[in-house]
């Protein structure tokens, strides 16, 4: 991968690093905000992953909870504090769910598609609330991670948990990137464009689905342990539709041109929705809801389609 | 010596409606075949069994001796019969050169290829000297969607031959395309195809592309073959002319009068 060749590398590391610095001098609400919408974004990359192979998740929040609780109840019941053994047993989780669930997903497109994610998403929302051991609709605590043995206190654990993100989320985005540049990735818009053709050519649409499908999971689910890890606790509404409806909305909102799209979105949001609530704390929905509807009004393909029409245009 | 392809007793009903009824059809190594018929007379239901669109009701379909009859249709293209379609099936939205490289890149069935990065120098390399094959060079980097219809038919030809098949199935490679075109695309496609000893089975309504091209005719009416053999025998035949060709031939004797 070459830099020079690669603007979306270069910017990512630029980003990394920039953002690693900056939360030195941040004040604390603005970091944790960064560091929120950062692990969200790792949920709206998987979103955006299945969009551009034509299918909208309505229930990534599937994945997010299940790497949340994973991870937080790996060290609320099992005792396991290391910060990346939590994420690694959320990515797991996640991973191996998705790989079940995807055999029957794989088979599905456009509503029936949207309905069965929602509807697990709400399967999994209902059995939360009513298992009581893990603190039903309240959920449970998670307790302060470790790192690689370290226990920091106060500032600096808050510091470490950001920068664990940001390294986090840099390496997925650089990842998720080599895989769009690859046949897999490219094979996601054809099958978008025309899947009997994709068929025969030689390649299998629900393979690629299922890959796509898996990848996506895994990363919304490394997306909610690092939300589990940085809130300090885990409760259903992770799955709660409305949850993924937001990660659907940033998706909309960056567009899916570029891996870097929906951190510029999920910083966007977090920023629209948190000086909304301070402005206009009875009627903040509808400021979400107007820069939706205006979204769609005058940028269909997302704030990605001005960048990338700019970038085509140099 | 084994058939290229070789079709046993095929059958297909779609409800009442018969649109195969005990197909038998040997293609040889090489040969190009035009497929002819009325509109609804089976031709395509013929391809798209071949292709394993369509499952027969009875029969089988061998290809070099295999049995390939329930084979879904990514499994047929990988042993080598691919096909095109009347309405060019294209990536719309990604440009001529990205369709190719589509193409070339899943043509190695291994998981490791479909990793490796989409625009490395070998596709892109066959890419090109695909694109050059077919005329298609000026238009590289235009979006599918917009390409004119002559145009798409060709790159819908290049994209089912870069696997450089032993069979491909052209459905009417020249509908939609203009009269003065229609030469000029097929002498491109047949060069290309012999060059690359492609045995081709070609459905076409226009009789002169069929006359010109095809070695040995096969016409459908009603879901049979009724008629089996050389380009002109076929094409003199009663039931052809009869059922097929019809005010085709009144034409051409017209013409050849004038």
């Amino acid at each position: 991968m070459t830099l020079g060749r690669n603007p979306t590398v270069l910017v990512l590391a630029a980003a990394a690093v920039g953002l690693l610095g900056l939360g030195l001098l941040m004040p604390d609400w603005l970091r944790f905000l960064v560091q929120i919408s950062l692990a969200n974004s790792l949920a709206v990359l998987g979103v955006m992953l299945q969009m551009r192979a034509g299918l909208v998740s309505f229930g990534q929040g599937l994945y997010y909870c299940i790497g949340g609780y994973a991870a937080g109840m790996s060290g609320h019941l099992l005792g396991v504090s290391d910060a990346f053994a939590l994420l690694l047993l959320g990515l797991v989780a996640s991973i191996l769910v998705a790989m079940a669930l995807g055999l029957l997903m794989s088979r599905y497109r456009e509503i029936f598609f949207a309905m069965l994610s929602l509807a697990f998403s709400m399967i999994l929302y209902g059995l939360l609330v009513r298992a009581e051991a893990l603190g039903s609709t309240d959920g449970f605590n998670v307790p302060p991670a470790t790192f690689l043995g370290i226990a920091f206190k106060g500032g600096e654990h808050r510091y470490a948990t950001y920068a664990l993100t940001c390294a986090l989320a840099f390496v997925v985005a650089l990842a998720l990137n080599r895989y769009l540049v690859s046949t897999l990735g490219y094979l996601g818009d054809a099958i978008r464009e025309n899947e009997i053709r994709v068929e025969y050519l030689g390649a299998s649409v629900r393979r690629t689905l299922y890959i796509k499908y898996v990848i996506a999971a895994g990363v919304s689910g490394l997306g909610g342990g690092l939300v589990a890890i940085a809130v300090g606790h885990v409760d259903p509404d992770l799955a709660y539709w409305t949850t993924s409806g937001e990660f659907v909305f940033v998706a909309l909102l960056s567009g899916t041109g570029n891996v870097l799209a929906p951190f510029v979105g999920s910083l966007l949001l977090e920023f629209i929705r948190t000086f909304a609530f301070a402005y206009a704390p009875y009627t903040w929905q509808m400021i979400l809801g107007g820069t939706m509807l205006l979204l769609i009004l005058f940028l269909p393909g997302g704030l990605w389609s001005v960048i990338g029409a700019r970038a085509e245009r140099s | 010596m084994v058939p290229a392809l070789e079709a046993k007793g095929l059958h297909k009903t779609f409800g009442a409606v018969i649109g195969a009824a005990d197909i038998h059809v040997a293609v040889a190594e090489g040969e190009v075949l035009g497929i002819i018929g009325a509109n609804g007379a089976g031709k395509t239901t013929f391809v798209n069994m071949v292709t394993g669109h369509l499952k027969p009701s009875r029969g089988t379909i061998h290809f070099l001796g295999q049995d390939i009859t329930d084979l879904p249709s990514r499994a047929i293209t990988q042993l080598g019969i691919c096909r095109s379609f009347q309405i060019p099936q294209l990536f719309g939205n990604l440009t001529v050169l990205d369709n190719l490289l589509v193409a070339i890149g899943v043509m190695e069935a291994s998981a490791r290829a479909l990793w490796q990065r989409f625009r490395r120098p070998e596709p892109l390399a066959l890419a090109r000297e695909t694109l050059q094959r077919y005329g298609l060079t000026s238009y590289a980097e235009s979006k599918a969607s917009l390409l004119p219809q002559g145009v798409r038919k060709l790159l819908d030809i290049a994209m089912a031959t870069v696997r450089a098949p032993r069979i491909v199935l052209l459905d009417e490679p020249t509908s939609g395309i203009s009269t003065d075109e229609k030469f000029a695309i097929m002498d491109t496609l047949m060069t290309a195809l012999k060059a690359a000893d492609t045995t081709v089975l070609f459905v076409e309504h226009d009789m002169e592309i069929v006359e010109r091209y095809a070695r040995r005719v096969l016409a459908f009416y009603d879901g049979r073959v009724i008629a089996d053999g050389p380009t002109a025998e076929a094409l003199a035949s009663a039931e052809v002319r009869q059922y097929v060709i019809g005010g085709e031939v009144d034409r051409r004797a017209v013409t050849a009068r004038a």
